[in-house]
């Protein structure tokens, strides 16, 4: 590959810690030209609503939005489906010109009458926002006909990034808790935030806490119901996990019902250990809770500790680029790839904050490279200098970790398997070592290259 | 239980798209100029669009997909998106290099009425585009047509810019391939260039997303056509252009400006629409058909006599895009298959009366719609149940839910591999498409058939 020049003002998002001292910029948008790995306002509300699966989601605007969103994200659901079904307004070039609010109405009546849902969600498109329906009062309108909440989504792509995609959709779950009240308190309860049941993950950490002895009010939004969510007012405590997308909610919640909140990640064993003794210990005056949770995560680890530690011999000395939509997600990641002796030589994210990236330093081994809504030339770059054995990304990044010649984990929507709690740690090990491990990488050039030397 | 939504009762739906059989304009176009060599596609718009049809084109491919935006700020969309254009052309030069930046525009910028063209040219006027370098743009709003119309108007922008007639005939033909796979395109050219003829295909993604593994990531990979290429379009001997949504427009404005003598061709899928294209070019080489073409055909035709006790008569409902629908359609009828369901979400009169052409003479009655969606095909099925189902990867909810065998076909296909390096046109591609439906159909015979009638030979 030829030398890549890094633009001037993108230096600056850039940082090797050791060897550069100034602070590294983010939380800007990106500049116009780059071919930047991140999305919009849209996708940001629609990957936090999508998994309520009895709620209709429906997308108003042009027919791409609802097309690349049809139901591209792994969020199970145990019981009604509805979610999965792709639902948009369609809007021609007469509507763009004369409005699409009839087109709008019609189509909502028309939906709830047939799939009988326990909600609506109507997510606003770029267009939306420019040719001034007033999307608001026809929700009014058809939750006055229907009786069920009809909620309008202000997710127009350009009004800001994928995290403000995130504040609407909490905006629109915090309107459907609020509208039903506060709730009598259930003792020794939880909301499970940010948590979407990608691949099961869900079921796998609700388990936990039942054997804990917790109740779970309502998760946000993994395997999500209507109901459960305009109870989450019960609740004694919100467990915010991927911290970007709800934290938001969880905070309103602190404002208006006074339930306080806890930023967890399920990530790997030293995480969601810590997560759960989190819960526990703010249970206290029930000590049978924190007696149960540590007989738990004794079991637990005990079950997966021996794999581990055959699996950490194979990687042990193997270097690991990690690039996330969140950096929160990052810090579990390096934590879990150090547990299996792996060493982490570029950790990047699309959406950090300063505070994100100091932590991140912290958690860091000199040389390592850190980056702020990265293009694919920088990742290509530094993970060929740095001599990477696993990238660990999203769909964008994993054909050129294999153009490379590297091993690759899902990390984002299109993973498999449940990758969080204990099982998911093992399971993520797993996959490590079967990728890195794979002789296919003997084949590629790279691997020859160096047999040769 | 996995969607099952459908239900059998059919109403007109005028306010709502369900399960869509098409998404929008600029995917089309950022296919279409990821076949120009060294070419940037552009998104002007918010950075949403262009994360999903990287995304998305990634997935289909399993290819890096490279294209920039214009990151659209709330600022930006009161204030026009001139300056994030300027911009993008100018960070884009200066660091990914490439030849040629292919704008194409969102519902977004369209809107707010940004006019690129003048837009690009201010930035010619400003400097910041580099000598040797171009910028050509296309206006493909979501709000009109769909990805087929926005890879023809991202194709119509390739010659509107670059053609030139110079007077001296460079003895080529400008071949239009439409919105095909890249392994499609190698197949057209193949068989253009075994009748003699000399090709400028374009766009040509082959060796562009279906690249090699070659353990170097490469921005820009080898393939596509090129710019000269290009320029040299107007002084071609004439135009064939296949699939005529997709590529007519290009190959007739190619005509009108440069009077380079335009012929729109189906889309060579399966036996007639591939004797047409050949004979097209034999006419226009003045050659003879060679052997090896005749012999390929006669492979064809001697798998359709050998297996036609299978074809005999099956049902068989049908998702995709119009060019290709067309001559998917002549073909299944000509091998004796009932096609009795085809939808393709783009709209369009011409189609429905193309599929009714080819269909009339047929005992039974066949259900056709332009501007539909899977929903409306599922309730056909449920209606009039079906033995085979084609259609991109959505299609697979339907087979699941009806039971249904099923054939990937057309885009996207998000979860089996095969349609980036088997061609499924000319006569080869004909032979795919055979041993696909085939499969399909005998493996169904298999595992339905009672032990004392599962046959070993069939």
């Amino acid at each position: 590959m030829k030398n890549i020049s890094v633009l001037k003002e993108r230096e600056k998002h850039i940082f090797q810690k050791g060897k550069d001292n100034f602070d590294i910029s983010c939380e800007k948008k990106s500049l116009a030209g780059a071919v930047s790995q991140r999305a919009c306002v849209f996708c940001g509300s629609r990957v936090v609503l999508y998994p309520i699966a009895d709620a209709l989601h429906i997308i108003h605007g042009p027919i791409g939005c609802a097309s690349y969103t049809w139901d591209i994200r792994g969020a199970l659901s145990s019981g009604p489906e509805l979610h999965r079904m792709s639902f948009s307004t369609d809007l021609s070039e007469t509507d763009v010109i004369f409005g699409g609010e009839m087109k709008l109405e019609k189509a909502l009546l028309e939906l709830i009458d047939k799939y009988s849902p326990k909600a609506a969600f109507v997510y606003g498109t770029c267009i939306v926002g420019l040719i001034g329906d007033d999307v608001e009062s026809v929700c009014r309108k058809v939750e006055k006909i229907t009786k069920i909440p009809v909620l309008p989504v202000h997710s127009e792509g350009f009004k800001g990034t994928k995290k403000d995609g995130y504040k609407a959709a909490c905006d629109v779950l915090f309107n459907l808790i609020n509208r039903n009240g506060i709730q009598k308190k259930v003792p020794q309860s939880i909301n499970i935030l940010g948590e979407f049941n990608i691949g099961g993950e869900t079921w796998m950490i609700k388990e936990y806490y039942k054997k804990m002895g917790i109740n779970v009010v309502s998760v946000m939004s993994g395997d999500g119901r209507v109901k459960d969510v305009t109870m989450a007012s019960s609740a004694c405590l919100n467990v915010v996990q991927c911290s970007g997308s709800v934290t938001h909610l969880a905070k309103k919640m602190e404002e208006e019902y006074g339930i306080p909140f806890i930023r967890v990640s399920y990530f790997g064993i030293e995480d969601t250990s810590d997560a759960l003794y989190r819960v526990a210990s703010f249970f206290k005056e029930n000590s049978e809770i924190l007696k149960r949770t540590e007989e738990l995560v004794r079991k637990e680890v005990k079950a997966i500790v021996p794999g581990l530690s055959q699996i950490k011999k194979d990687l042990t000395g193997k270097k690991a680029a990690i690039y996330v939509g969140g950096a929160f997600k990052a810090f579990s990641l390096i934590k879990a790839l150090k547990h299996l002796g792996m060493e982490v030589i570029l950790a990047g994210s699309q959406t950090g904050t300063t505070e994100d990236y100091k932590i991140l330093r912290g958690m860091c081994s000199k040389g390592t490279i850190i980056l702020d809504d990265a293009n694919p030339l920088e990742l290509a770059k530094y993970i060929m200098e740095k001599d990477a054995d696993l990238f660990i990304g999203g769909v964008k990044e994993r054909p050129i970790a294999y153009k490379l010649g590297i091993g690759f984990c899902d990390h984002n929507h299109e993973r498999k398997i449940p990758l969080a709690g204990f099982v998911g740690m093992q399971n993520f090990a797993i996959e490590v070592h079967q990728t890195v491990t794979s002789p296919i990488w003997d084949l590629v050039p790279r691997r020859l290259k160096k047999a040769k030397q | 239980m996995l969607l099952r939504h459908t239900n059998k009762d059919i109403k007109e739906r005028k306010a709502l798209n369900v399960n869509p059989a098409k998404t929008c304009q600029p995917i089309g176009a950022m296919y279409a100029s990821l076949g120009i060599h060294g070419c940037l596609p552009h998104s002007h718009g918010s950075q949403g669009c262009c994360a999903y049809h990287r995304s998305a084109l990634t997935r289909h491919y399993r290819e890096p997909v490279m294209a920039a935006t214009s990151s659209f700020t709330e600022g930006s969309s009161v204030f026009g998106g001139q300056a994030n254009l300027i911009q993008a052309i100018d960070n884009i030069f200066t660091t990914y290099d490439p030849d040629i930046i292919a704008v194409h525009t969102t519902c977004l910028s369209e809107t707010i009425g940004d006019d690129v063209n003048q837009i690009t040219i201010k930035a010619v006027k400003d400097g910041k585009v580099p000598k040797g370098k171009y910028v050509i743009h296309a206006s493909t709003p979501s709000y009109v047509g769909s990805h087929v119309t926005g890879f023809s108007n991202m194709t119509k922008a390739m010659v509107m810019h670059f053609a030139k007639s110079t007077g001296k005939p460079n003895g080529k033909y400008n071949i239009i391939p439409g919105y095909v796979e890249p392994s499609d395109m190698t197949e057209i050219k193949r068989i253009v260039e075994k009748l003699g003829i000399k090709p400028i295909l374009f766009p040509d993604t082959s060796n562009v997303l279906n690249g090699p593994q070659t353990g170097r990531y490469s921005m820009f990979p080898e393939g596509g056509v090129t710019i000269d290429e290009l320029k040299s379009s107007g002084d071609s001997m004439g135009t064939i252009a296949l699939g005529s949504l997709a590529s007519a427009d290009a190959a007739r404005s190619l005509d009108s400006k440069w009077r380079v003598p335009c012929q729109v061709q189906d889309l060579p899928i399966g036996l007639a629409a591939t004797d047409r294209f050949v004979n097209a070019l034999r006419i226009a080489a003045g050659v003879s058909v060679p052997d090896e073409i005749t012999r390929e055909r006669g492979q064809l035709l001697d798998i359709i006599t050998d297996m036609h006790q299978y074809f005999y008569g099956k049902k068989v409902a049908l998702s995709g895009d119009p060019d290709h629908l067309i001559s998917l359609t002549e073909f299944l009828v000509s091998i004796d298959m009932a096609p009795v369901h085809i939808v393709t979400g783009t709209s369009g009169k011409d189609f429905e009366k193309r599929i009714q052409d080819i269909t009339s003479h047929l005992p039974y009655k066949v259900n056709v719609k332009a501007g539909g969606d899977m929903f409306t095909l599922h309730q056909w099925i449920k209606n009039e149940p079906v033995d085979l189902l084609i259609a991109n990867t959505y299609g697979k909810y339907i087979a699941r839910d009806d039971d249904i065998p099923f054939i990937r076909y057309g885009f996207p296909i998000l979860d089996r591999i095969g349609h980036s390096y088997f061609p499924s046109v000319c006569y080869r591609g004909g032979i795919r498409l055979l041993e696909k439906i085939l499969d399909a159909l005998m493996d169904r015979l298999d595992r339905d058939a009672p032990e004392e009638k599962f046959e070993l030979v069939m």
